[in-house]
């Protein structure tokens, strides 16, 4: 891989230049696709008109239509994709496989328990809270896998073991509530458990777009670990990593990035699954790239979003149907074209 | 510290896995800028020494020290700047290269902020070169021979610029001119860059000829150690390997050289030499 070295005051590295490509080609579709995305609806506006608003510009109605009941939207979609799939690569990258995903960690899990358990027991009054229980419910669940899977420290494989088991048992509690539910709290439960970016306004663009903002640039942080945490145990050790604290900083990251995006949105399926994949198979290299695994998470929710609203114009697909369709097939079709075996 | 201590020692180690305690009671000081062949029949600690050694595992009982300092209270990175250590079975992950795993190795003098550096890359080149891995820099680690592997792990724990390295069974899973090739390898290393090196290694021969120091072991405790003429005699491989074996001169380097006799008389292919001799 052609390698650039790089200095910025007593900051140094390497960086690779294909992932710079993909990234520079995967942030300008990101762009044309948000734009348009604004545009498009019942109420339609040219992206000219879209990026003069955004820029302060825009008619009185395109304000409202543009900066209050669509950007938010889309912010949405842009930032849970970005911080679904660098939790994915993450927990992938730690967990040594591929098959991996923040839903192993207990995550989504947990998440749709709490807001299950709010829409049902709480009703219609309680809707506003249904973000914060998803949260609650997400970093229990994960709290508690992560105990479970302790043995004289967490191994990667225990944990994705461990993580699939209180998966089973949360989801048992999922269907419990969902069965003894009132038919109007179980349609809206589900329309919640599809994972959904409709209806956001900046009350919760705000805080979601706050704690990616520290989560981020931890999560690049942590890259530098990462590398050494890829080999096996002893490997790692005798490299000197500080093995269970360098796991425990991973892995607080990944279920916090996740669980910000499940409070949000929704359980929006198959992201964090997919888009490392994908990031890692255009990009090359040995482990997802943290920084093309967002751009590509967030094109893809966004995409996705898009295509909801434009599928069926009469009902609203949720977004979570349209990311398995599309990042699915994509990743099956990535997987014939390169030889390489699966890799996390 | 007086002058003559050796820089990694280790005193009274209890060590084990779960329930089983595999190592007790064990002293040892390793001499520095020498080889060091760590000899014994399968599931006698050495492997589990090692370990102990390079601090991958916390001993029950005892210390490790290095430069008189105890190892588990030492900052990992600075050990990884003093210690470096090969397991036997090293898994890198898939996609890797080989100049990628090499620079990994200078993992323990980097930090976030400064990730890379002119010198880090210069010593990662010369790693390289010096286990005649230029050319396969680009190949992913999983495309390579058993061989080739081991040179590439080497040549990381060498760009890792360590004093001191722990050699895990380096010559497993190869052929004898590749294991000759790893050790003379090994060799240039001590005998060039007055490494420290300590290896677990099955083959006694090869222990015999590449190592100054031998230190034979039998159920978790150290029998014998020394030179390879002091450990490699008849009376020791009996007690140790249970084997009975001549010991004569390897013609080739005047080193011991054990030729295990058959358990039960002549059978298959052998031919008793009595018996040939005469038919000449």
């Amino acid at each position: 891989m052609t390698l650039l070295q790089v200095h910025v005051g007593r900051l140094s590295g390497r960086v690779a230049l294909r992932p710079i490509a993909v990234g520079v080609v995967g942030l300008a579709l990101t762009v044309a696709v948000a734009v348009f995305s604004i545009g498009h609806g019942s109420f339609g506006i040219a992206p000219g008109n879209v990026v003069s608003t955004l820029l302060g510009g825009g008619t009185a109605a395109q304000k409202l239509i543009v900066l209050d009941l669509r950007l938010p939207r889309i912010l949405t979609a842009l930032l849970v994709g970005a911080a679904l799939a660098v939790s994915g690569a993450l927990t992938q990258t730690f967990a040594r496989n591929p098959l991996a995903s923040p839903d192993v960690l207990g995550v989504t899990h947990g998440a749709s328990l709490g807001a299950v358990a709010v829409i049902v027991l709480g009703g219609g009054a309680a809707i506003g809270a249904v973000p914060l229980a998803a949260l609650a419910g997400a970093l229990v669940a994960a709290a508690l896998v992560y105990v479970l899977a302790w043995r004289r420290g967490v191994d990667g494989y225990r944990l994705v073991l461990v993580g699939i088991g209180v998966g089973e048992v949360v989801t048992a509690g999922v269907s419990w509530f969902l069965v003894r539910a009132e038919i109007v709290d179980a349609a809206r439960a589900t329309i919640w458990l599809n994972g959904s970016v409709a209806g956001a306004d900046w009350a919760q663009v705000r805080p979601l777009a706050l704690g990616l903002a520290v989560l981020l640039p931890l999560a690049v942080a942590t890259s530098f670990t990462l590398q050494a945490l890829q080999f096996d145990d002893d490997v790692s050790k005798a490299l000197g990593v500080r093995l269970q604290s360098a796991r425990l900083a991973v892995v607080l990251t990944a279920v916090a990035l996740a669980a910000a995006a499940v409070a949000a949105a929704g359980p929006i399926e198959f992201v964090a699954f997919v888009v490392p994949q994908i990031a890692l198979r255009l990009c090359g290299g040995s482990r997802p790239p943290l920084v093309v695994s967002a751009i590509l998470g967030a094109l893809l929710v966004t995409a996705a979003d898009l295509a909801a609203r434009s599928v069926l114009p009469a009902r609203e697909l949720p977004v979570g149907l349209l990311t398995a369709m599309v990042g699915a097939p994509y990743l099956l079709w990535l997987l014939t074209r390169t030889n390489r075996r699966t890799s996390a | 510290m007086t002058d003559s201590a050796p820089r990694l020692q280790a005193r009274g180690l209890r060590l084990g896995y779960g329930d089983d305690i595999v190592v007790d009671g064990l002293d040892l000081d390793v001499p520095d800028g020498a080889i060091t062949a760590v000899v014994g029949p399968n599931g006698c600690g050495k492997s589990t020494l090692l370990r102990a050694l390079g601090r991958l595992l916390k001993p029950r009982a005892g210390e490790v020290l290095l430069d008189g300092r105890r190892i588990d209270q030492m900052p990992t990175r600075e050990v990884a700047r003093i210690i470096g250590m090969l397991p036997q079975s090293p898994v890198a992950p898939d996609g890797l290269t080989v100049a990628d795993l090499v620079m990994r190795g200078r993992h323990p003098h980097q930090n976030w902020f400064r990730q890379w550096s002119p010198a880090d890359q210069d010593i990662v080149t010369e790693a390289l070169a010096w286990t005649d891995m230029r050319d396969l820099a680009g190949r992913p680690v999983e495309a390579l021979s058993g061989g080739q592997r081991q040179r590439a792990w080497i040549s990381m724990a060498l760009a890792q610029g360590t004093d001191v390295l722990l050699l895990d069974e380096p010559t497993t899973y190869l052929d004898l001119s590749h294991q000759i090739d790893v050790l003379d390898l090994i060799a240039r290393l001590h005998r060039e860059r007055n490494r420290t090196i300590v290896m677990v290694l099955h083959d006694l021969n090869l222990a015999a000829r590449y190592a100054g120091h031998v230190v034979a072991m039998r159920d978790g405790r150290i029998v014998a150690q020394g030179t390879p003429t002091e450990v490699f005699t008849v009376e020791l491989l009996s007690e140790v390997f249970n084997l009975s074996a001549l010991v004569v001169p390897d013609p080739a380097t005047g080193t011991p050289l054990v030729v295990p006799l058959p358990r039960h008389g002549p059978t298959g292919n052998v031919v008793p030499r009595a018996q040939n001799a005469g038919h000449d």
